[in-house]
């Protein structure tokens, strides 16, 4: 059994869409998760619908919605403080630098974040290697395991079958209610997930189907 | 933000002339264009905080989208597509939305830096 897990994403409802029923399911058995949030989404198209958002008042907002979110899912919270779209830019062993020394404060024995270069946006792509860094900089006693998410279209076809599946049926209001904390964000997938309840029984068994698991790899680092 | 309305915003780019600003110039269509529609490409570039002085501005459109362009001393600042506009901490903001109320591009102007 884990002693404590730390998440780590780029994005305020990174953890809602990618891990929230793992994150719900931890909790359930009463073990400790820690959020690392890499920005505050600060450059997000997704202005709410109605738009209610805007440029300058975005980060804000998505800051009380992380909270909103992290407090659903009754999870500790960290906000890195990196500007969204930048972290690829940032040096990538002074970011791996920095989580290490969060790592090793924290002590966790899970870490969940992005799979490199199979998480779609630049940011995953890059705070996932940061992540991976810095556990693999870490003495290898005392590294916890890594679960890397991978979310490109192709990933199953260069990686193979994901190592762990996880149903997360049974937390899937937890989830919902994550993700629905996320209100300025409503607009395409996260517009279904808000109209639920009104959508007919194949879409909204397409969508429970696909976001009531949760899939990761477990990353080797003697490879 | 409010439906841009063409006088009252040449009105406030006019208050700016010959003033050193701050400006924010943006447009994507997003992280994920090319990952929902393979026929699609990522593209985005903003700029945050230039500083610049403009002699000259304009807003010119046809009631439903609007350009502004600026004239500098050696150069220009240009930005196509917007619809609304509001006052925030005494900063033009300037933005096109598409159907959905996703940002397709921004134009921001302030006499003081945008907050990093």
């Amino acid at each position: 059994m884990e002693k404590h897990v730390v998440v780590i994403y780029p994005h305020p409802d990174d953890e809602s869409f990618g891990a929230a029923g793992s994150m719900a399911k931890f909790r359930s058995e009463g073990i400790p998760v820690t959020y690392l949030c890499g920005t505050l989404g600060q450059m997000g198209r997704n202005m709410g619908d109605p738009t209610f958002a805007n440029r300058e008042t975005l980060p804000e907002i998505r800051k009380s919605e992380l909270i909103k979110a992290c407090d659903a899912l009754d999870v500790d919270l960290q906000m890195l403080g990196y500007r969204d779209k930048t972290i690829e830019f940032e040096d990538r062993t002074e970011v791996a630098e920095r989580l290490k020394g969060i790592l090793e404060d924290i002590r966790p024995t899970l870490v969940i974040t992005h799979y490199p270069d199979y998480a779609v946006h630049p940011d995953h792509n890059a705070l996932g290697a940061a992540a991976i860094e810095a556990v693999r900089l870490m003495d290898p006693n005392e590294r916890p395991t890594v679960w890397a998410q991978a979310i490109s279209n192709d990933y199953e076809l260069d990686l193979g079958s994901p190592d762990v599946i996880t149903d997360v049926n049974e937390f899937f209001g937890k989830k919902l209610e994550a993700i629905l904390s996320h209100d300025s964000q409503v607009a395409g997938m996260f517009g279904k997930f808000k109209m639920l309840d009104e959508l007919d029984e194949q879409e909204r068994r397409e969508i429970v189907a696909n976001f009531g698991k949760e899939r990761f790899y477990i990353w080797q680092f003697d490879k | 933000m409010k439906p841009i309305e063409i006088n009252h915003i040449q009105g406030l780019l006019d208050e700016y002339v010959n003033k050193e600003v701050y400006i924010h110039l943006e447009t994507t269509n997003g992280a994920y264009a090319s990952h929902f529609d393979d026929k699609a490409y990522n593209v985005g570039a903003y700029i945050r905080n230039a500083k610049v002085i403009y002699e000259q501005a304009k807003i010119v459109g046809d009631g439903k989208s609007y350009r502004i362009g600026l004239k500098t001393r050696i150069g220009w600042v240009y930005a196509e597509g917007l619809t609304d506009w509001t006052i925030h901490k005494e900063q033009l903001l300037l933005a096109g939305h598409d159907r959905e109320g996703r940002l397709m591009v921004a134009l921001e102007i302030s006499e003081n830096p945008f907050h990093n």
